[in-house]
This record gives C-alpha cells, sequence and structure tokens, in this order.
C-alpha cells in the first residue's frame, strides 16, 4: 500500500508558481528523496504534505486518507528541520516525550519510549539537560528522536544534514540511514545535495523550477537521465549536439561532430526517437584523460589539449579542448596529473554515454 | 587631565538627575514639621501619618488597581496584537502597527484632551472604567514594541515542530510560544504598571470626580502646603516604581540560573 500519495497537487503564490501539478506515489518503508536546487519547490512539497501550507490543486493522501483539510496536528507526522527547532525551555527527555503527551500513553510507558528513542539516536544520557548545551549534531539526533518516538505514518526530512559540518554530514547521513532502516518508516527527504540524495534513497525526484523532472532509483538517474537538468545536477556531464541516425534492438546510433557515430545503450535514451536531432550525454567521470598514444583499443577516443586543471586531491577536475570543444573530465589520479597545455588523447566507453531528444 | 574633566563633568550631571531626589528620600525621614531643611532628626512619622491619612490610602489603592488592570489588559492585548502583527499575513499590517504605536508620538495631553472631547461627543459620562481605557491605550505601545521585538526572535520551526507532533494551535501557544514571550510579557506588563501608577496629564483629564490616583493625590495636596507627607509618599513611588523592576530582574536571574544548574 502506498503510505504517501500526491495526485496532481499544486502551489501558487499569487501569480508565481510554487509548485507545477505533480504527482507521485511513497510506497510503504521507502525513503523517497525531492532533490533539487533552491526555489525548485521541494520544501513547498514538503510543507504541502506536513500541512504547513494548503495546496493550490490536487489530493494529498496518508495511508490511504485524505489529509488535504487535516490540520498538521492530526496528521501524525514526525518533522526534522534544518535547524533542529528543538524547544529551548525544555529539558532533552521533555522535547523527546513532547509528541508522547498529546497521545494516550501512560507516564511510565512515555519514559520508556523517550529512552528507547534516545537509545536509538546513540544519546542515552543527556534526558536531564537543556537543547543549548548540545553541539548542532546531537541536536538534530534529538530532533530525530523525537520525531520518530511518536511512530509517525510519515517522517518529513526538511534539509536535516545542511546545517552540519562536512565530516559531521557525512556520519550523520550514515547514522539517518540506520536509524531509517531499522525501524522502517516511510520518509521524503527534502535535499540540494545530490551525494546524500544518491547515498539515501530508495526513489529520487529531481524537480526544478516546480516542475518534476525525474523520478526513479539513484542508479538511473544517475545513468540514464531524462533531461538535460537531471544531467547536469547529478554531477558535472558533458551535452554534445548531435543527430540520432538509428535505432536497433538494443542500441541508439547517435552522430556527433566531435566523435562521430557513438552507439549509445538503447535503455539509457528511452525518449530518443528513431531519427531527427539528439543530445549525447557524457559524464565527466567516465572521460578519461591519457597520453597519446596509450588509449584503449576498446574505447572511443580523441585528441585534445588540457586547457585547466583543478586538483582536487584524489580526483582532479580538467577542462580540455578538442577542436572547438570544451569538455570536462573527472579522473582519479593515479601516478601525477596531467599539466595545463599538455597533449592528450580522450576517451569513453560508448556503453557509458546517454542521449537525450534535441530541440 | 581631559579624563579628569569627563569624570567631574559626569558626577555633576548624575548630582542633578538623582540629587532631587536624594532630597525627598532623606526629608521624608526628617523630624521637623516643614517638609524642608534643616534636617531636625530622624523619624518615621511621616509615614505613619501618611497610613493614617485615609484620602492618601484610598488613592494608593486607586493608583495598585488601575495599574494592576491596565498592565493584565494591556499585555494581553498587546501580546494577541503582536502574535497577529508578526505570525499573520493580515491586510493593511503597517498601518494598523502604526496606529497602535502612534499614542507613543502623540503628546500626552492632546491625546487626553482628544479622547475627553469623544467621549463627551458620545454623550459618555467619566467613570474608572474610562480611566482605565484611556491609560490601556497609552501602555499598549510599549508593551507592542517589547513583545513583538521578542517575538520576531522566536522561530516559527520550533512551533511547527510542536504542532507535528500533535499539539494544537491554542496548545502550542499556551507550551511553547508563552513560555518563550515570557521575559518580554513580564517587561511588558512591568512597563504598563509603572507607566499607569506613574501618570498624571491624562489622569487629570479622565478621572471621575472624587476619584485620586496617587500623583493626582500628590498634586492636590500642593495646592494647599508643602507637608512632609509628600516627602514620604514620594518615598513610598519610588520604592514601588524602582523596586517591582528590581524584583522583577531578580526573579528572572534566579529562575535562569536554576536552568544553568540543570545543565
Amino acid at each position: 500500500m502506498s503510505a504517501v500519495t500526491l495526485s496532481n497537487i499544486s502551489k501558487t503564490f499569487g501569480s508565481f508558481t510554487a509548485v507545477e501539478p505533480m504527482s507521485l506515489d511513497v510506497p510503504e518503508g521507502q525513503f523517497v528523496t525531492l532533490l533539487g536546487p533552491s526555489g525548485c519547490g521541494k520544501t513547498t512539497t514538503l510543507r504541502m504534505i506536513a500541512g504547513l501550507l494548503d495546496p493550490s490543486g490536487g489530493e494529498i493522501t496518508i495511508k490511504g486518507r485524505r489529509v488535504n483539510d487535516l490540520p498538521i496536528h492530526k496528521r501524525n507526522l514526525g518533522i526534522v528541520f534544518q535547524n533542529y527547532a528543538l524547544f529551548p525551555h525544555k529539558t532533552i527527555a521533555d522535547n523527546v516525550g513532547f509528541g508522547l503527551r498529546y497521545r494516550n500513553v501512560s507516564k511510565d510507558d512515555a519514559a520508556r519510549r523517550v529512552r528507547e528513542a534516545l537509545e536509538l539516536v546513540q544519546l542515552p544520557h543527556v534526558g536531564d539537560r537543556y537543547p543549548s548545551a548540545l553541539s548542532g549534531g546531537q541536536q538534530q539526533r534529538i530532533a530525530l528522536a523525537r520525531a520518530i518516538v511518536i511512530e509517525p505514518d510519515v517522517l518529513l526530512l526538511d534539509e536535516p544534514l545542511s546545517a552540519l559540518d562536512a565530516n559531521l554530514r557525512e556520519d550523520m547521513r550514515v547514522e539517518l540511514k540506520r536509524i531509517q532502516h531499522r525501524i522502517g518508516v516511510t520518509s521524503i527527504f527534502v535535499t540540494h545535495d545530490q551525494a546524500e540524495a544518491l547515498a539515501m534513497s530508495d526513489q529520487i525526484v529531481v524537480m526544478s523550477d516546480g516542475r518534476v523532472e525525474q523520478v526513479g532509483p539513484p542508479e538511473e538517474v544517475y545513468n540514464a537521465p531524462a533531461s538535460e537538468f537531471v544531467a547536469n545536477f547529478l554531477g558535472a556531464s558533458n551535452i554534445l549536439p548531435g543527430q540520432c541516425i538509428r535505432r536497433e534492438a538494443g542500441t541508439v546510433a547517435v552522430d556527433t561532430p566531435l566523435f562521430g557515430t557513438v552507439p549509445v545503450p538503447a535503455e539509457k535514451a528511452p525518449n530518443v526517437p528513431g531519427t531527427g536531432p539528439a543530445k549525447l550525454v557524457l559524464r565527466a567521470e567516465k572521460l578519461q584523460l591519457v597520453q597519446t598514444g596509450q588509449t584503449d583499443p576498446d574505447q572511443m577516443n580523441i585528441e585534445a589539449v588540457v586547457e585547466t586543471v583543478d586538483y582536487q586531491g584524489q580526483a582532479v577536475r580538467y577542462f580540455v579542448r578538442a577542436g572547438d570543444t570544451q569538455l570536462q573530465a573527472i579522473n582519479m589520479i593515479d601516478t601525477r596529473p596531467f599539466a595545463e597545455g599538455d597533449n592528450v588523447s580522450i576517451q569513453f566507453k560508448p556503453r557509458d554515454c546517454a542521449a537525450l531528444p534535441g530541440t | 587631565m581631559g579624563w579628569h574633566l569627563i569624570r567631574f563633568w559626569t558626577v555633576l550631571v548624575y548630582l542633578f538627575m538623582f540629587l532631587p531626589i536624594a532630597v525627598v528620600v532623606l526629608l521624608s525621614f526628617n523630624a521637623n514639621q516643614f517638609g524642608s531643611f534643616p534636617m531636625t532628626g530622624f523619624s518615621l512619622r511621616w509615614f505613619g501619618e501618611l497610613f493614617d491619612n485615609d484620602a492618601i490610602l484610598r488613592a494608593l489603592r486607586t493608583s495598585l488597581t488601575l495599574g494592576a488592570l491596565t498592565a493584565l489588559i494591556s499585555t494581553t492585548l498587546g501580546v494577541l496584537a503582536s502574535l497577529a502583527l508578526v505570525r499573520y499575513d493580515i491586510p493593511f499590517r503597517n498601518t494598523i502597527s502604526t496606529i497602535l504605536i502612534a499614542p507613543i508620538l502623540v503628546p500626552e495631553v492632546v491625546l487626553a484632551v482628544a479622547l475627553l472631547l469623544f467621549l463627551q461627543f458620545l454623550g459618555i459620562h467619566k467613570s474608572f472604567t474610562l480611566l482605565l481605557f484611556g491609560h490601556v491605550i497609552f501602555t499598549l505601545p510599549f508593551v507592542i514594541l517589547v513583545v513583538q521585538a521578542r517575538l520576531v526572535g522566536i522561530r516559527r520551526d520550533v512551533e511547527e515542530a510542536a504542532m507535528s507532533l500533535g499539539a494544537s494551535p491554542i496548545q502550542t501557544f499556551f507550551t511553547i510560544t508563552l513560555p518563550l514571550l515570557m521575559p518580554a510579557v513580564a517587561a511588558g506588563a512591568l512597563f504598563a504598571f509603572t507607566i499607569s501608577f506613574d501618570d498624571i496629564t491624562g489622569t487629570l483629564f479622565w478621572k471621575p470626580g472624587g476619584v485620586e490616583t496617587v500623583p493626582t493625590q500628590i498634586f492636590a495636596m500642593l495646592r494647599n502646603s508643602i507637608s512632609p507627607e509628600i516627602n514620604a509618599l514620594g518615598t513610598l513611588m519610588i520604592l514601588i516604581t524602582a523596586g517591582l523592576p528590581l524584583i522583577g530582574l531578580a526573579i528572572s536571574r534566579k529562575l535562569a540560573m536554576r536552568r544553568d544548574r540543570a545543565e
């Protein structure tokens, strides 16, 4: 059964459309991420599900029940906010136990559940303290404990990791996923961070300008982007205009001025018509720089000149020029990175390419 | 050299500000039967006479009742108005805000006369309720200013979190917003009380015949003579208007310390 269903919900503020009519089905127990840049409508969508905003149109159901007219405090949701939103005047135990006061739970039962929730987030001994005595990461764990102790139908997470330091953020990401997996609560997660989305989600909903660009599991969204926006938002991609000249069983042949004819796997070009304009999508990390003459015979290759070197430690990002075209490549560093001005060969496997319909 | 001069001036300024008050307090303990120098001995006689003076006691009771009611009504209205202005998207928000704050900017005499004429126009007779109403009008802006400033600092997502956990908007207000707003509410109430307790201009215009507050009573007594009782009454008023905020401050310090120790 679906835990959450959105049917054509939309939101307009005056003449501004924040969310165009969108539909989404979140199966029970899944971790679904709304991913997109700021202003894409992902938070607006989450707030409509939460009941903090009224949709301008469409219908929201949670566990089969229509909730459009149900106020937030009757929806049985757990929400984790970006800035923790702990109650500063209450102890940690009172914070976590807050939601239980409004559910017929006996005092002993409530105390036990608060204790269990604090153990689940690995902070069993802070119950008597006040939020200001905890670090940001600890406060966010408490916020999570407070949201799940009420056994919500859906857990809504509004950029819960954004306020944390980079290292802490990765630890919390793993932790959050572990806890979600353990208790199996249906979760809707909002983020602008593609790495978080790819690492945590069962399904990713990529949004841009109030529109849903693509819905699918992380690998699908990453490997077979449905639009130029998706190709560029999840990692860096080279997008080359060309012509689709053939569609056969298994492959779609895309002809580009730079590489000639590239046989793209058909499943990575679902929307490309048999013939007509098309775009070749080549991920920056799938494009490899090698010494001239040392190319792999199984890969396609051309000559290029290194223009910019952006050293990042374990990897390096190159901008190279091949003919009139600038291409981007992200390579792991094996021995020594190439330098600006080097003549190199660039190579890639056609099966790593994807294709989009051209305009 | 320059610093010495600044220090000297500072002392002079403080003397100018506080010497008259100190004199009043000092003279209230004077045994002399005239309310002025020289001091002829220490005595609590004038405080005693103060508490035997029915007119003064009645005025004190009126002032305390008026101040307390003003504080109660002003604070309640002020909190509600602040919530509406800060938390809800109401039409003409800025206009309403300006109108509510305006009594601070209008000279009190003008406001007093205006309200009086308005009431006469409506054919309403002066009464204690109307006096109270007048005090509420010009203490309300202070409450709204203090409470609004604090409310802006209370994050909306804290209230949203409470509602998501099952608290209705009213439960959220009483368990989350109001406790967090409490310092401002207390400060606003103290403001309202002391302003009302001190007020003379508006009160002179609005009070019905036979009702006196402490300031109007002093004013009336001064017309006859400078009785030493006035010095005692002045000392008492200083005690109340300066003492209440100090007590409030001490209580809030103590509460904060208790919380710190819990951490």
